[in-house]
Order: structure tokens, then sequence, then C-alpha cells
């Protein structure tokens, strides 16, 4: 790999756009984000530490870690479907995996929303059993639950297809059955792909906003998240508590990110 | 544990890569099975072993049908080719890791570990990772991984294939003394002659998913079944040669061989041949080339036929052979091989 | 053939590669079906429902604007990641400039950022009442609830795309081949046009692809920075959202679907173009 410095003058002005660009599109903004909060911190505490604020927190950390079990616990059993089985409709469901990321959130809301409302196709059944999904907890869990499906299972899938099925062999060999087999051989070999893929599956709860909004209603102190109320705080011109949870949510983010980007890394 | 294989086949998509193979091991043998890449001898192995799954025939361990058992239930040591070691145990989590899914007592595993490590010369590696370890330590854990839970089976897939030359050899002689050691039936698979011819007591030929031959090592090396056997397990020459009246004829040379007349193919290895001094002969000396200890010399038969033969570096064979010295031809051993037959394989 | 080598994936084994369904695979199939399947039919069916009226809403005159203006927005954004996107990648790979690092951790930084939270930053900084922004506004550029805000979103939430195909084809490539152009005279710009630019512009394509995809499907950053103004900076994804708000969900559902069937076809469309691109070079 040829390295060198910009020589020509061309080059130089290349780089300099390169460094415009990104600070004007992200560094700058971030950066203004945390001098808006550290400008005034006491402001920012104090909006945060009202009822609704920690209420929102705590249904997205309660709505994150949800997703992390169940999206978990399916992504290792479908990255490893996806891997190791060979069934008919396995190109289907692949692409089904990956259906969540090229769908916009608004649809994802929208579309469980005329499943589940109280006009939608299941509003009948779901009345009847005394259910209600849409514009409550369940709807935020549901919502929360596609747009994080195929972190994990993408992860696995990498790591699994890398591992390959020696180990197992050996395993069977060895007299291990089909469940040690898993909790001792392949559990290990893949752990990386599921730390990551899980942190990523949080990191994306996290910060989900339009599918959340739309099914879940953002009802104060019911369904409101921390991306709800960040966008309710800047709509009602709160300004600074809707800015103080944003930094809260970029940086639990950012630190999550970078915390496995450097485990896995290495 | 005695092996039987009963008309054995297996295909992958294009074509059989196992062809009807049948086969049988005595208790406590340590047979090869040998043949180039891609002969089908991993596949029967790992069909033994309950890894793959055969589309026809039957597998018998010890007078007992085996077809449907999961490996698992075979109670076969396997060591595959490169390690496979469980990268996140440590050496004796890895060697009792047999052990411990059969939930044998702490204990137990605890000593059989360590008379595993005593035996394989592993002391004072037991907390060592994978990674840490060479290749040859690596491969002395697979196979004592292997032989943990005692099997009466252990089937070696080219186990000393990634490890270099010299490290081969050790452990090639390490294994012969093992398995007289410890009451137990061996199948190893290798492309390498030597290390077959080294250490079995008998060795399979495979071919393009089929045994070509089976016998002793000193059977195969001086009754070779086909053209192909006595190629693949040495130097050879192979020549065209006429069969007149129960002699055959390669150009001038002559050696008495007991078949019909007509066209054939005539094997001689490199060091069944005697070249000395003689004018005018039958042949002359194109070039001697020293190779270590052995000396081969290429010579061109009158008629234009080219062969070799080796002599160790002091034999009185090579005195007065230089480039261009007219010598003589004794084949002291050889096989032919009609023109027929070898079409029709 | 051999039975198998290290690390691959082998078909038709006995164990533990099976061939077939196991229950594991099943449950999985069926959990995928309900949570992916199920909306997105709900979405069709609803907008096949409306029959004509599909049409109808998504010919109706801010319904179409949304689209136009989320498909132009998008493919603005795509084009300029295409440009930049290739400098930054060069950048990463091929200059030794300090920072490199940073330039690098930066690249990644959207993806952890929530959506919304960038829509807000760029409220923060590009806002009207901020010093930046009401100087911006002096000038005439309004940029946060307005058009420029959009696509300065778009280019935030995708800014990794292009970058990280683009880098390791860029690495890959073989240097030898630049010095060869070069020394046979051809100038700079000529070699990385002849040489350089052929052997990634699939990969360019490849990003834009995918930046145009994710920017279509844009939400959270535009409801925060475009002001949704109907008609001038109201995006599809956000009409989509008044529909269902103002309790018109068959129309949302139409424009829904429409989204939907253009990011399915973007897929193959990448594909193509890609190949095309990838074939000219061999």
């Amino acid at each position: 790999m040829a390295e060198a410095r910009p020589t020509h003058g061309v080059e130089w002005a290349i780089a300099g756009a390169v460094v415009s660009f990104l600070g004007l599109v992200v560094v700058l903004p971030l950066i203004s984000l945390v001098a808006t909060v550290g400008r005034a911190p006491w402001e920012a505490v104090a909006g945060l530490s009202t009822g609704e604020a920690v209420n929102a927190l705590g249904l997205s950390a309660a709505v994150a870690a949800i997703a992390l079990a169940v999206n978990g616990v399916f992504g290792v059993v479908g990255g490893l479907a996806l891997v190791r089985h060979r069934f008919p409709g396995r190109r289907l469901l692949d692409w089904l995996v990956d259906l969540p990321l090229a769908v916009s959130p608004v649809m994802t809301g929208l579309g469980f929303l005329l499943l589940f409302g109280r006009t939608g196709f299941l509003g009948p059944v779901l009345e009847r059993l005394d259910v209600q999904v849409a514009f409550a907890v369940p709807g935020a869990i549901v919502a929360t639950l596609f747009v994080t499906l195929p972190f994990t299972v993408r992860e696995v899938a990498l790591v699994a297809e890398e591992v390959g099925t020696v180990e197992e062999e050996v395993a069977a060999t060895l007299g291990a059955t089909a469940a040690q087999s898993f909790w001792r051989v392949t559990l290990p070999k893949i752990r990386h792909g599921v730390v990551l893929g899980v942190t990523l599956t949080v990191a994306r709860a996290l910060g989900e906003f339009g599918a959340v909004l739309v099914l879940g209603g953002a009802i104060t102190n019911r369904t409101m998240t921390a991306t709800t109320y960040i966008h309710a705080a800047i709509e009602g011109r709160q300004t600074s508590a809707g800015f103080g949870m944003a930094l809260v949510l970029a940086a639990t983010s950012v630190l999550l990110m970078s915390a496995v980007q450097r485990r896995t890394s290495r | 544990m005695s092996i039987r294989l009963d008309r054995v086949s297996r295909s992958f998509g294009a074509g059989p890569v196992v062809d009807d193979v049948s086969l049988a091991v005595q208790a406590g043998e340590l047979v090869c099975l040998l043949g180039p890449s891609g002969g089908g001898k991993s596949t029967i192995l790992r069909i033994i072993a309950g890894l793959e799954r055969a589309d026809a025939g039957e597998v018998w361990l010890e007078g007992q049908r085996v077809d449907h058992l999961h490996a698992r239930d075979r109670d076969v040591g396997f060591v595959f080719q490169h390690y496979a070691l469980f990268r996140h145990l440590d050496v004796a989590g890895n060697i009792g890791f047999g052990l411990s899914v059969r939930r044998r007592p702490p204990d137990f595993i605890r000593a059989r570990v360590a008379e595993l490590l005593e035996l394989m010369g592993l002391g004072g590696l037991e907390r060592r990772f994978p990674a840490s370890l060479s290749g040859g330590q690596r491969q002395r854990v697979a196979l004592a991984r292997a032989l943990a839970p005692a099997p009466k089976l252990l089937l070696l897939d080219e186990p000393f294939s990634a490890v270099d030359a010299q490290v081969r050899q050790e452990l090639r002689q390490w294994l012969r003394r093992l398995h007289d050691d410890v009451p137990i039936t061996s199948i190893l698979v290798t492309h390498d002659q030597d290390e077959a011819f080294a250490i079995a007591d008998r060795v399979f030929i495979c071919r393009n998913g089929r045994i070509e031959q089976a016998g002793t090592p000193v059977e195969i090396l001086d009754e070779p079944a086909s053209e192909f056997v006595a190629q693949f397990i040495g130097d050879v020459n192979l020549l065209d040669g006429v069969v007149r009246d129960g002699t055959v004829w390669v150009g001038p040379l002559g050696m008495a061989w007991p078949a019909r007349d007509g066209a054939c193919r005539v094997v001689i290895r490199s060091y069944d041949l005697k070249f000395w001094c003689m004018n005018p002969g039958i042949a002359s000396v194109a070039r001697i080339l020293p190779m270590g200890d052995r000396v081969r010399v290429e010579a061109i038969l009158d008629g234009g036929q080219a062969l070799f033969a080796q002599f160790p570096r002091r034999s009185s064979l090579l005195l007065g052979l230089e480039k261009g010295t007219r010598i003589g031809v004794e084949v002291t051993h050889a096989r032919c091989w009609p023109i027929q037959a070898r079409v029709s394989t | 053939m051999r039975g198998s080598r290290p690390g691959s994936i082998r078909q038709n084994s006995a164990l533990p590669v099976h061939a077939g369904a196991p229950a594991s695979v099943r449950l999985f199939g069926c959990w995928v079906a309900l949570l992916v399947g199920g909306p997105i039919l709900a979405v069709l069916l609803r907008s096949a429902m409306e029959g004509m009226g599909a049409f109808r809403a998504i010919g109706s005159a801010s319904a179409s604007d949304a689209i136009f203006l989320s498909l132009w927005t998008s493919a603005l954004a795509a084009a300029i990641h295409a440009a930049m996107g290739t400098a930054i990648a060069w950048w990463l790979v091929r200059w030794a400039l300090p920072g490199r690092a940073w330039i690098s951790r930066v690249v990644d930084l959207p993806l952890a950022v929530p959506t919304l939270v960038a829509g807000v930053v760029l409220v923060g900084l590009y806002g009207p009442q901020t010093l930046v922004g009401s100087s911006l506004a002096g000038l005439g550029l309004h940029i946060a609830f307005a058009r420029p805000g959009i696509v300065l979103a778009l280019l935030f939430v995708t800014l990794p795309f292009v970058v990280r195909a683009v880098e390791p084809v860029l690495r890959e490539l073989d240097p030898a081949e630049e010095e060869a152009a070069s020394s046979l005279g051809a100038g700079r710009w000529r070699t990385w046009r002849t040489v350089v630019l052929p052997a990634i512009l699939p990969a360019i394509a490849a990003g834009s692809v995918q930046t145009f995809g994710r920017s279509l499907a844009e939400f959270g950053s535009i409801a925060a920075v475009s002001g949704n103004l109907p008609g001038k900076t109201l995006t599809a994804s956000v009409y989509v959202l008044g529909e269902v708000e103002a309790g018109h969900p068959g129309d949302a559902a139409a424009v829904s679907a429409l989204l939907l069937l253009l990011a399915l076809a973007l897929n193959p469309l990448g594909g193509v173009l890609v190949r095309f691109l990838g074939g000219r070079r061999g």
C-alpha cells in the first residue's frame, strides 16, 4: 500500500474539504450539544430529574433490556440456523431478517398499528382478550423488537460462518450431547459475535424513535421513551431537558459501541 | 475393536466420493488408508466415526451394526487434521472434555488428565491455551483429548500433515509406540507413503473412492496390484514392453515374465535395478545426480526409453560410471500389466 | 473430493450441519415471519384494500410533493457521499496525515448516535436562534427547518456507508498498477481516473445505493430538523406520520407501500448497477 502525504495542491484542497465536511456535518453539531448542555448543566439535570424524564428513561431501559434478551436468544438461534442449516425457504428467511434495516420506522409503526390498533386486523381479537398493544407499553416493545431484529442474527451468522463446525464434530466424537456441544463449544466460539450483536441491539433500541412514536403514542409517563421525550420536550420548548436527554442517549450509545469495538478489534 | 465396512458408498452432488468400499480391520491393528488427495479416504474415516452418513452399505464395529448410531455413541476417538482444539479451553480442559461431558467425577478426570499429560510428554502445559502451543504440542494435545475417554478405536485424519518434517518423524514413531502400548485399534489416513509404510501393519490404497489394494507394506511394495499402486508408492520406471515367449522385452532389456504375448506396461522400482560398466552393453548413462546419501543414475536404453536407478552413495555399482558410459542392466524385480487391462481400469 | 475442509460449511453431513429444518430453525422462522412479515403484509394489505384510492392518495399534491422531496434529497445525499465518502476513504488508506484514527472514529459515530439526536444536534448548531444559524440566515441561507437541513441530516446518518464500502477495496488495490501507469507517463489525474476509479467504482455505487435507501427510510433526524412544512420540507416518512395522526391510515398505508416497494426494488437494482460497473472493468 502506497502511503504518502498529500503533495499536490488539489490533494490539500481535498484534505481540507474532508475536514470541513466532517466538522460541519458531525463534529461541530455534537460539540455544540455538549457545549449547550455544559453551559447550564444544572438546568439539564433539573429537567432530567422530573418524573416524566425518569419514567421515560426507565421505559427505554426496560424496552432495551427486553430487546436484548429476546433478540439475543433469537439472534443466536437464527444466526446459527442461517449458517449451519440448509432448508427450504432459507434465502427468504435471510432476506426477511434484513428487511427491518430497509424500511422506514414510521412504516413499521403503521404496520403494527394496522395489525394491533382498535380498527386493525387483529383489533377485535385483542379487544376480546382485553390486551392493548397499540398506544401501550407492549407496542413500544414490539416496535423495538422489529427494528433490532437483524443485529444479533447478522453478527452471530458472520462469526459462525468464520469458525466452522470442526470443534462441534470433535465434541460429538468425544461423546457430547447436542446441548453440551452448544453450551460448551458453540456458544464460547461465537461469543464475540453475540456480545457485539446485543450491544448494537441495545444501542439501536435506546435510539429508536419513529416506530415507538407511531405505535406507542408517546403518552407521558406511560409510553414515552427517552427519544419521544426529547421530541416532546423540544416541541414544548423545554430545550435544556431535551438536550440533556439527547446528550445522555448519545453518550450511552457511543460508550457502548466504542467498548465493544475495542473488545472485538483485539 | 474390529471394523467392517460392507459395500459402503457416499456421493456429494457431483459423483461418488466413496464407491462401494468394503474393508475389514482386526482388533489391535494399525492400518493406513493411503492415497492421493481426493481419493475418498477421509470420507471413509468420517463414515466410520459417524460424522458422515453413508448413502448405502453397512458399518460394523465389533460385530455390531452402527449405521444409525450417533457419533457420540460409537466410542471412537477422532484426531483431526488441523488439531481443532477448543480455543477457549486450556490444555487440561481440552483433554478432559470427553470425560467431563460423560459426567465422570472431577477427581477421576484430574487423574486421567495428569496421566495423559505424562504419557504425551505435555507435563507443565496443562494451564496453557492452544494459541500458545507449537504445532507438535497441539497435535499431541489433540491426540490426548481423543484418547482420554479410552476409546477402543482411534481414527486419525492426516494427523501429521500440519507439522514440519522433523516433528512429523518423531510423532510418527511415537504414535506407533503408543499404539503398541495401549489396547486400541487405529486407522490413519495419509497421502504420504513413507508415513504409511513406516508405521502401518496393513495399508489400504485408496483411489477414486475405491480400495485399489490392501496388504502389508511388504506385500504392496513387492506385489503392487496395479500400475497405479506401483507408481504411487515410490520412485518407479514406467516403461513400454512386449511379451514374447515368456519374456518381456523393453528394447534390448529382457526379463522372464510368464504372460500371453502382446504389448504391456512394465514397472521397475528404482532400487530394483543394477547398472555396471559393460561394453557394448545395452544402455548409456545420461546423467548422475547425487541426492544426499543416495545417487540417482539416469540412463537411456538402446531404442530410446529412459530409466533411472538409485544406489547408496558408496555402492560398488557406481564405480566407473560417468556420463556417456556404456552399461549393462539387470532387473531384480519387476511387474508387468498387459495394455488392455490398463485401458479397462 | 475430500469430505471436509476445516472451517468449511458442509452440506448433508450427519453432524452437526443438518439437512432439513430442526425445531430451532422452525421456531426462528415463525418468529421472523410474524415479527417482520406481519406489519409489512398489514401495510400492503391495507393499501390494497384502498383499491384505486391508493393511487389517489399517492397522487395527491401533498403526498407526491413529499415523495418527490424524499427522492431528491436522498439522491443528493447519495451523490455528495459518493464524492466525500471516497475522499474520506482515500485519506484513511493513503494519506499518512495525523488524525487518521480520529477520522475513522468520527466516521463511525453516526451509527451510534440515535437519529433523532442527530436531528436535534443539527438544530442545536444551525437553528434560527443559534449564533451560527442566525448569521447564516442573515446571508440568506436557512438550514434548520429548511431543505438544506434535511440533506444535512441525511448526510449525518448515512456517513459511514460509502467510506466503509470503498475503504477495503482501496486497501486491496495493488499500487503496482498505479506505478505502472505513472511510469508509462500518465499524469496523476489520468492515473487516478484510469486505474483507481474503475476499481473502486462498484464499491462507490454500492455505498451510494445503500445511502440512498437508508435516506429514503430516514425519519427521526428529519422529524427534528425539517420543521415539516407541507409542500416545502415535508418528506414522505413525515407525511406518513401526519396521515396516521390525522386518522387516515389508508392513505398512510398507500404511501408506505410505495416506499416499501421502492426500498425492496433498490437492492436488486443496486446489485445490477454494481455488477455492471464491475463488469466493465473486467
